[in-house]
Formats: structure tokens, C-alpha cells, sequence
């Protein structure tokens, strides 16, 4: 079965590999200046938030799961990230980052304990958490923002400063992404994932235990949140009680843009994160190409539209490829059984 | 193959069902004969200038949203002016600033019977109608902010024109009368933005110093990380951009911390409307030589006095009448209802430290 | 888990057999908020509070329907707000022009309607998951709102117009539009719960493929179900233009997500299969009636947000527990009836 996953995932991943570099082709065709090297560093640092963003959520659909809460999770690290160099603006940086992956943790903790010990739907119980968390945000933040200049200059240089060409969160992002791409790629634990986005029952029977690596998934989904909310504190000039609404739309949109399926079971984080890298440049491209400003959205939601088609059409086609494949091997066993 | 069914329970939840239908007929039936019409008290106009005790008037305000630090600051404006008046106070709004969020407030408001409704309004159609029901319950309708027709006076930081103009002022000051500019706004139908921007281009054709072409005009949905790839954007796609203006406090902040990460900084200009606390950095570092904007607090407190006013009939919104507004002094009310409250505030380098009053 | 759902789905979609100790629960419920409310403050209990209540309600009520129907079916679409947008947009735009009222509003619901006839087709005929295809469409259709309206705010609708969607019903207070809401409750009850293809819909919702077996159309079903939505979407956009006299290319963003929550709260189970109309007319209500309520008594919307999403996940959870408790205690039971015989 191994290799079989791993065939399937690579071809999902081509569509939307092809996909972005036929926009970055054409869009720098057409207006050279998109590929500077300012540009380019705009282009990684924009996708690097819903990358990681992408690749959590990639691990919770897999499993044939999904959090709406997202955003809600992200604005909450993120105003803690202010509110805690606001508070204590001499404290290392590396703590405030383990702080916000914590904070995200929890959260992400809380929504897998309910999915878990209830046997609820998580597409019902994220979006509940969508609306708590939010409301706990505007709780503690109120009317109140924090801005850039309130955190420490070192801080705000990590997205901005670059390392072999790359800019540090960037690089941060990738590095994360490939640790997971590796865990669900390579290691058992990582792989029956995918054993429990095709088949749960099965997977139960087979002797994985579903439970918990459901509850897993939600955390680690939950800490990449806390970690782009720091990163966004970063990033940009201020955080408060509407940060991050409104992005788990993109973020599952670029999931499965991604050639991740919906219903679990097949995909992979990198073809997530490149479904995020895809549609972030989306937007800077129509820009770059001076696309009539009124039509870009529907021309982001056609785009939307086409991968999702295309991702249907190679999904289908490789199920064909398979059914046919294997009755071939059935016939030949059987030719060969019977002679 | 037949379906189990639960019918052990069957009984007791039909009995159940029976009480709930019950129940709620019984609410309906109560509703429909104890309700009564209208319960918003007017204001007793006609009596407050012959009484000689003063009435409690209540006072609500309806920001565009809650939860931003603009917001924040003119409510303590509000409040402070309506401890000074004696005024009920009360604050109320939504979380997020779609058209739609404000009626239900209004509503309530209309219900509660509340005097005076200071309200910024999200879009100038749909809080109208709900307005009108609370005027003909006998409340005040002041505007702040953002206008709507269906009000009694609008209350505005600066004049509209001024607002348009000191922003040119300043991008003139640094990058001269030529060049290609663009417009970094909030929302497509922002009411105010679009105002201040049709001034600006108002002014831009008719003016001989001001040669800019205005190449475009983009908008960030008064969101930092859109706002932010706008910017982005603007300057990939225009390559000799010379000045960005951005009357958003928003869009002027996500523009400037991008602008001042990027190789741009100092070679584009940028003014616009800003929060001192936020765009201090920015000034410090250079990225932003000027911007400009007023004292939010200022609105609210104003139009708490302008609301004592009407409430108690020594006006009545009519050009040339004038008010006393407490520590701001006498103000006179101009044309179609408006009250400006004082000229734009400008912010430098030279004064940027003096605007921490202006705290979150 | 799965064995129960079917014992309680299949056969079961006779409108009384399906109300079950969720819904009455909910109703109690209900009961329980207006009767505090009235108690809290005395100008909750009147016409007026109906009247605006109503009002409120309606767009939320409307969508509820076919979204549960939908949602019963396994299906989901997310693209409603976005179709609601459209046709208000486009209502606006063909004011803007100076078209006849009526042409406009026909032409808004049409749009509506072929949205969601565009939304059936990439579900029904393409195939593709509808999570995925309506998130597509959701940016599409606001998109298209943009294309179509610009950055205006059209508000200059006909008075006969306007003042007909607020009009009450005498000294009731009741809005007259909600005859138009309690026909189209009616016709969703009979047709989920008193008709073969409301007894398909729960087919479809618990197997697709039992579905086909038992002779449901399946494509064809899917299609007409998103061709509703996207009709009664067009209608809500009419209404949202006319009762706010006021259409942007923004106008009922996000509804979507409220919807869902409210139809999800109403007893229809995200996989499919279960679910029945007075629920989710109940949970409509009783957000409605929670969300008047506090923002009466000028309690912060971030309490309201908060035990909204409260409300949802209890509303899932809590049964799931009890039904765990009730199995536990009957497992205890039949432990001791071993034991004694």
C-alpha cells in the first residue's frame, strides 16, 4: 500500500505544481518587474502565513476532518504575541514564539478533545470554536491594537531579513512543512493518516489508534495556527480583535486547490503549501497585470474553480489507471493460476 | 425487514411535545393580546424649556464597529461629554462594519426609547429607514463620521474638501506637482473614502500645481494583510510610482511597514489619514515624512453637545444656529446640517512625540 | 453508530415520527429565552419586537431551507451569501440603469437561480465535492457582484417597494412578507416530509448508492436541490436590497456561516440522512429570538458570538454524551437482568 500512496500523491501534486509556475511564467511575461528579486521576496513572504496555515489543515482534512477555526486560532496567538511584548518588551523571542505555538496548541487541543470523546462532526464542532474563539478574542482585546513599533526590532526583522536568499519566516515555513510532508510521508504513524481519511472503520480494525491520531492532528493544525499568528505579528503593523478572520475560506480553499481531497485520504501537505503559494500569487499576478480591479475576485474564484476540476479529472483518471491495472494483475494471476 | 422503532419512549415524548406545543401557544397567545404599539417615549421638546428641572436625556452611540482602537478613543469623547451633560450614556455596535450591522442596534434603540442616536453610519442607505422610525418616535439623529440623509445634523471631523486637500498639501510638499500616484483606499463603497477621494480628484483637474496622474485606485477592505498586497501590488505594477495616498488608517499602516521593509522606502512617498501611535514608527524611521488626521474624541464629545441641544430644543439643525459645546467652545451649525468640528491635524517628525493624548 | 442512524432514518420521514426529544428540547428552549427575555425587559414582549425580529429573521429563515435540505442530502453549499450578493447586485445595478423595478427583480432572482443551477452542475454533472465546488463559487459570485455593481450602493428603490417589504400586517406587527416565509416552511414540510422525493433526499443523505437502488435520480435530484437554493437565494437578495434599500457588492457577506450553524442547530446531521424542517425553523427562531434579546438588553455582541458557537457545539455534543450515558446505563441494566435470571 505504501508505494501506491505515494504514487497517487505525487501525480495530485503535478496539476498544481504546473499550475503555478504557468502563472509565474506568464504573469513575468507579461510584466517583468513581478519577477525582481523584491517581488519574488514579496511572493514568499505573502504565501508563508496560509502555507503553514495550509499544511496543518492539509494533515486534519487527510484525515477526513476539517477546522473551520482557523482564523479565530491565529487572531488569538497573534494578539498575544502583542499584548505579550506590550507587557514585557525585554523578553526573548524564542519564548514569545512558544508561547503562541502553545496558545495555538491548546485551542487546537480543545477542538480535538470534543471531535474525539463526543464522535461529533468536526465540520460542526470547528465552526462552533470559529465563533467562541472569535468571541474571546474581542473579549480580550477589545477595542485595543498593538502595533509593530511596540515589538522589538529583531522581531519584525524576520520578515523582512533574508538567509541563502529566502526570508527567515520563510524559511521557517518550509522547514515546518517538510517535517510534516516527512511524517505523513515516511513514518507509520504518519501514513495511517491517510488509512483513517479513507476508511475509519477500517483503520480501527486494522489496530490504529484513530482517536488518537485525530486528536494529534487537531494539535499540531491548532500549534501551526499559534505559529502563523506569531508570524503575522511579525509581519504586519497591527493585531486586535479582527485578525485572522475570515481566512479559513483561503486556507481550505488553498488545501484543496492543493490536490488535497475533501474527503480524506489522499493529498499531501506540499501539495497543500503549493496550493497556498498558488493562490497568494493569484492575487499579486492580477495585480502585477494590472487586471480591472472589480474583476479580480471572480477571476480568483474561476481560478479556484479550474484546479478543483482539474484535480477531479487526474483523480478520476488515476482511478481508471488503477481499476484497469489491477484487473490486468487479476488476469494474468488467473491466466497464469490456471495453465 | 422491519424498522426498529423506539416506541417504548413513544408515550412520553408525545406527552412531551404536547406540553412544549402547549407552551408555546400559550406564549403566542400572550403576545398577540397583552402587545401594545409603540413604547418610545418621545422626548418632551415641548416642556423643557418651560420646566425647570432639565431631563435625563439617554444618548446611544453607534460607532461603525466596536472592537478598533478609532472607535475606542471617540467613545471616550462621547462618554466624557455626556458625564459633563448628565446624559445616559450607552455605546453599542457590531463586530464587524457590514451596511447591514447597525439596524438591529437602531432598532433597539427605537424600542428602548433613546433620545438621542449618535451613529457613524456603514452605508448611508441602509440605516435610513430604521433611522426615520426612531425619528418618528421623537429621538435626535446625529451623523459623525460617516453621513446618511435621514438625520438631524452630521457632525464632521473636517471639512470634507479640507480633508482632501491637506492630504494633496503634504504629497505636493514632498515629491512636487508631477508624477504618477495612486490611491490605497479602504472598501469599495466606503462612504467617506469615496467622498474625500472624488474631492481629491476634483481638486487634482481643476488645480494648474497639481499635475499628478492618478494611475490607480485600489482598496484594502480596511484589512492590514489585503491592504498590505495592495500595496505590494502598486508598486509592481507601476513601476514609476512616485507618492501612495492612503485615507485609511488602516491602509496608511499596512503601506508604510511595507514600504519601510522593502527597497522603496524613501523613494515613494506616502501620506494619508493615520493613527500617531501607530505610524509613529514609521516617521522615525523615515518612511513617512507627514500624515495627517484629527482628534477622534473631539466627534463624540460634539455631538453629545449638539445632541443636548436638539434633545432640549434650543435648536433644531438649521444653518447659523450655534450650540455651546463645553470645552470646545461655541460652534455654529453650516450648511445642510453639518457642523465642522476643527481644521486637519497634521503630524511630523516635529510633533509625532507630542500625540501620545491619543493613546490605546 | 452508523446502524442507528439508519433505524431512525430510513421509513421515518413521516413528519411526526420525526420530531423527536431534540426538537421539543429546542422548543422548550425557545419558550424559555422569550419567556425570560419578557421578564428581563418589559418591551420585549410587543408588536414592535416581532415586527423587527421578523424582519431579521427572514433572510436567515429562508436560506435555512434549502441549506437543510441540502445538508440532509450530504450535500453542502457555501456559495448562498455570495448568490444573495449577486442578485442584490444586480437588482442594484439594473435600478442604477434606470430598468422598471419589477424587470430588475426578476431579472435578480433569475441570476440567482442560474447561479445555483451553475452550482448543481459542478456537483450533480461534474462530480465535484461540494465543500470544494462551493468555495469555488463563493468567491466566483462575489466576484461577479463586484463585476456587476461596482463600487456603488444603490438605494433608490421605488417606495412602493420598500415600504411593502416593511409593512406589517395591522396592528400586529407582524410583517406581511412572513405569509410569503410560513408558505415556503409549508412547502418545505410537504415536500421533505410528506413526498417520495423528500424520502429520496434522506436516501441520498444516508448512501448514495441505496439511493440509485431504490430508483432516485441522483444527479438530477442533487441539480434541482442547488437550482432551489440558488432560487431562494435570488429571492432574499430581491428582499435584502429592498427591506435595507440598499445592494452593494458586499451586501450579506459571511451569512453563510450562520446559516449552517443555525440549520446544523435545528437537528440536521452534517452526514446526511437526518434532520426535519421544524428543527431548523426552531433553531432559526431561537438564535433570532437569543440574538434580539441580548442586543435589547444592549448586551455585547462578543457574549452573543460566544454562546452562539456554544450553542452549536452543545447542541452536538450533548446528545452525543447522553446517548453514550443512556447506552452505558442500559448496558448496566441488562449486566444486572443476566445476573438475576
Amino acid at each position: 500500500m505504501p508505494a501506491w500512496v505515494g504514487r497517487i500523491a505525487r501525480v495530485r501534486e503535478i496539476p498544481v505544481a504546473v499550475a503555478f509556475v504557468t502563472l509565474v511564467a506568464i504573469t513575468a511575461a507579461l510584466n517583468p518587474r513581478f519577477l525582481t528579486p523584491q517581488s519574488v521576496k514579496d511572493l514568499m513572504l505573502n504565501a508563508t502565513i496560509i502555507a503553514i496555515l495550509a499544511a496543518g489543515q492539509a494533515m486534519v482534512i487527510i484525515s477526513r476532518n476539517v477546522d473551520l477555526s482557523v482564523g479565530s486560532m491565529l487572531g488569538i496567538s497573534g494578539f498575544a504575541t502583542g499584548a505579550i511584548f506590550a507587557a514585557f518588551p525585554e523578553i526573548p523571542i524564542f519564548f514569545v514564539f512558544l508561547a503562541g505555538i502553545t496558545v495555538g496548541a491548546v485551542l487546537g487541543a480543545f477542538n480535538g478533545l470534543l471531535v474525539v470523546t463526543a464522535k461529533v462532526p468536526s465540520l460542526v464542532i470547528t465552526l462552533g470554536t470559529l465563533y467562541v474563539y472569535r468571541g474571546i478574542n474581542n473579549a480580550w482585546a477589545g477595542g485595543t491594537e498593538h502595533f509593530s513599533g511596540d515589538r522589538p526590532k529583531a522581531f519584525s526583522a524576520l520578515s523582512v531579513d533574508t538567509l541563502f536568499g529566502l526570508p527567515i519566516i520563510t524559511l521557517l515555513a518550509f522547514a515546518v512543512i517538510a517535517v510534516l510532508a516527512l511524517y505523513l510521508g515516511k513514518f507509520r504513524s504518519g501514513r495511517d493518516y491517510y488509512a483513517i481519511g479513507s476508511d475509519p472503520e477500517a483503520a480501527m480494525l486494522f489496530g490504529i489508534p484513530v482517536a488518537r491520531r485525530v486528536f494529534t492532528a487537531f494539535v499540531i493544525n491548532g500549534a501551526l495556527a499559534g505559529l502563523a499568528g506569531v508570524l503575522f505579528a511579525s509581519r504586519f503593523s497591527s493585531v486586535g480583535a479582527r485578525t485572522g478572520t475570515g481566512f479559513e475560506l483561503d486556507v481550505i480553499a488553498a488545501v484543496v486547490v492543493g490536490g488535497v481531497a475533501i474527503f480524506g485520504g489522499s493529498g499531501t501537505v506540499i501539495g497543500a503549501a503549493i496550493g497556498a503559494f498558488l493562490l497568494t500569487t493569484i492575487t499579486s499576478a492580477l495585480t502585477a497585470v494590472r487586471v480591472d480591479k472589480f474583476w479580480q475576485q471572480a477571476v480568483v474564484g474561476i481560478l479556484i474553480l479550474s484546479a478543483i476540476v482539474i484535480d477531479r479529472v487526474s483523480a478520476l483518471r488515476t482511478a481508471r489507471r488503477l481499476r484497469m491495472s489491477q484487473a490486468r494483475a487479476g488476469e494474468t494471476a488467473a491466466q497464469g493460476g490456471s495453465s | 425487514m422491519s424498522v426498529p422503532t423506539t416506541d417504548q419512549r413513544a408515550p412520553w415524548r408525545r406527552l412531551l411535545s404536547v406540553v412544549a406545543l402547549g407552551a408555546s401557544a400559550t406564549v403566542v397567545l400572550a403576545g398577540c393580546a397583552g402587545g401594545t404599539t409603540e413604547e418610545a417615549d418621545p422626548a418632551p421638546a415641548d416642556d423643557a424649556e418651560t420646566s425647570v428641572t432639565t431631563e435625563e436625556f439617554s444618548i446611544t452611540f453607534i460607532p461603525k464597529n466596536l472592537n478598533n482602537p478609532y472607535t475606542t478613543v471617540t467613545l471616550q469623547g462621547g462618554e466624557e461629554a455626556s458625564a459633563e451633560l448628565g446624559l445616559v450614556y450607552n455605546a453599542v455596535g457590531a463586530l464587524d462594519a457590514a451596511a447591514d450591522s447597525q439596524v438591529p442596534f437602531i432598532q433597539t434603540e427605537v424600542q428602548n426609547g433613546t433620545d438621542i442616536i449618535v451613529i457613524a453610519a456603514n452605508d448611508p442607505n441602509a440605516v435610513c429607514s430604521a433611522l426615520e422610525e426612531a425619528r418618528a418616535g421623537g429621538a435626535k439623529i446625529i451623523t459623525f463620521d460617516s453621513d446618511a440623509e435621514c438625520r438631524d445634523l452630521f457632525v464632521n471631523q473636517v471639512d470634507q474638501t479640507e480633508v482632501a486637500l491637506g492630504q494633496l498639501r503634504q504629497l505636493f510638499d514632498q515629491i512636487g506637482g508631477t508624477g504618477e500616484i495612486a490611491i490605497l483606499s479602504a472598501t469599495a463603497n466606503a462612504p467617506n473614502q469615496n467622498s474625500w477621494i472624488a474631492a481629491m480628484r476634483a481638486e487634482i483637474e481643476s488645480n494648474p500645481d497639481y499635475e499628478w496622474e492618478i494611475v490607480a485606485e485600489v482598496y484594502g477592505d480596511d484589512e492590514d494583510a489585503k491592504s498590505f498586497q495592495e500595496a505590494q501590488g502598486l508598486l509592481q505594477a507601476y513601476p514609476d510610482l512616485k507618492g501612495i495616498i492612503s485615507p485609511t488608517t488602516v491602509g496608511i499602516a499596512a503601506t508604510a511597514r511595507y514600504l519601510s521593509q522593502s527597497v522603496y522606502k524613501g523613494q515613494v512617498a506616502l501620506v494619508g489619514l493615520g493613527l500617531p501611535p501607530q505610524m509613529k514608527e514609521f516617521i522615525k524611521d523615515g518612511t513617512v515624512t507627514a500624515f495627517a488626521l484629527w482628534d477622534p474624541s473631539e466627534l463624540a464629545y460634539l455631538a453629545a453637545y449638539a445632541g443636548q441641544a436638539l434633545a432640549e430644543g434650543s435648536i433644531t439643525g438649521v444653518e447659523g444656529e450655534t450650540f455651546d459645546a463645553g470645552k470646545l467652545g461655541s460652534y455654529t451649525i453650516g450648511a445642510n446640517g453639518t457642523v465642522i468640528v476643527g481644521p486637519l491635524l497634521e503630524f511630523n517628525a516635529g510633533n509625532i512625540d507630542d500625540y501620545d493624548y491619543i493613546s490605546f | 453508530m452508523t446502524t442507528t442512524n439508519v433505524a431512525s432514518g430510513i421509513g421515518k420521514s413521516r413528519l411526526w415520527q420525526r420530531i423527536n426529544l431534540r426538537d421539543v428540547a429546542m422548543l422548550l428552549a425557545l419558550v424559555v429565552v422569550i419567556v425570560l427575555n419578557s421578564l428581563a425587559r418589559d418591551n420585549f414582549a410587543t408588536t414592535t419586537t416581532v415586527g423587527f425580529l421578523l424582519l431579521d429573521v427572514i433572510p436567515i429563515m429562508m436560506l435555512a431551507l434549502p441549506m437543510a435540505f441540502i445538508i440532509i442530502s450530504a450535500e453542502i453549499d457555501l456559495s448562498v451569501a455570495s448568490m444573495v450578493g449577486l442578485s442584490a447586485a444586480t437588482v442594484g445595478a439594473l435600478v442604477l440603469r434606470e430598468e422598471n423595478m419589477l424587470v430588475a427583480a426578476v431579472v435578480g432572482v433569475g441570476v440567482g437561480t442560474v447561479a445555483g443551477a451553475f452550482n448543481g452542475f459542478l456537483v450533480a454533472y461534474l462530480g465535484l465535492p461540494s465543500l470544494a465546488a462551493t468555495i469555488g463559487t463563493l468567491a466566483l459570485y462575489r466576484g461577479l457582484a463586484l463585476v456587476v455593481i461596482g463600487d456603488v450602493s444603490v438605494g433608490s428603490f421605488p417606495e412602493e417597494w420598500t415600504g411593502f417589504v416593511q409593512a406589517r400586517l395591522g396592528a400586529t406587527g407582524v410583517p406581511i412578507v412572513t405569509l410569503a416565509v410560513l408558505a415556503s416552511i409549508a412547502i418545505a414540510i410537504i415536500i421533505l416530509h410528506f413526498s417520495s422525493f423528500g424520502r429520496g433526499l434522506y436516501a441520498l443523505g444516508y448512501s448514495q448508492e441505496a439511493a440509485r437502488f431504490v430508483g432516485v435520480n441522483v444527479n438530477q435530484t442533487k441539480f434541482w436541490l442547488f437550482v432551489a437554493s440558488g432560487f431562494v437565494a435570488g429571492l432574499v437578495g430581491l428582499y435584502w436590497a429592498l427591506r435595507y434599500a440598499s445592494a452593494r457588492s458586499d451586501s450579506a457577506s459571511g451569512l453563510e456561516l450562520t446559516v449552517i450553524a443555525a440549520v446544523l442547530l435545528g437537528g440536521v446531521s452534517i452526514f446526511g440522512g437526518r434532520g426535519s424542517i421544524p428543527g431548523v425553523v426552531i433553531a432559526v427562531l431561537l438564535i433570532a429570538t437569543i440574538t434580539y434579546g441580548f442586543r435589547l438588553q444592549r448586551i455585547s455582541d462578543v457574549v452573543l458570538v460566544i454562546i452562539t458557537g456554544a450553542l452549536l457545539i452543545a447542541s452536538v455534543v450533548a446528545p452525543s454524551y447522553f446517548q453514550r450515558a443512556r447506552e452505558w446505563w442500559r448496558g448496566l441494566n441488562r449486566h444486572k437482568n443476566s445476573l438475576a435470571s
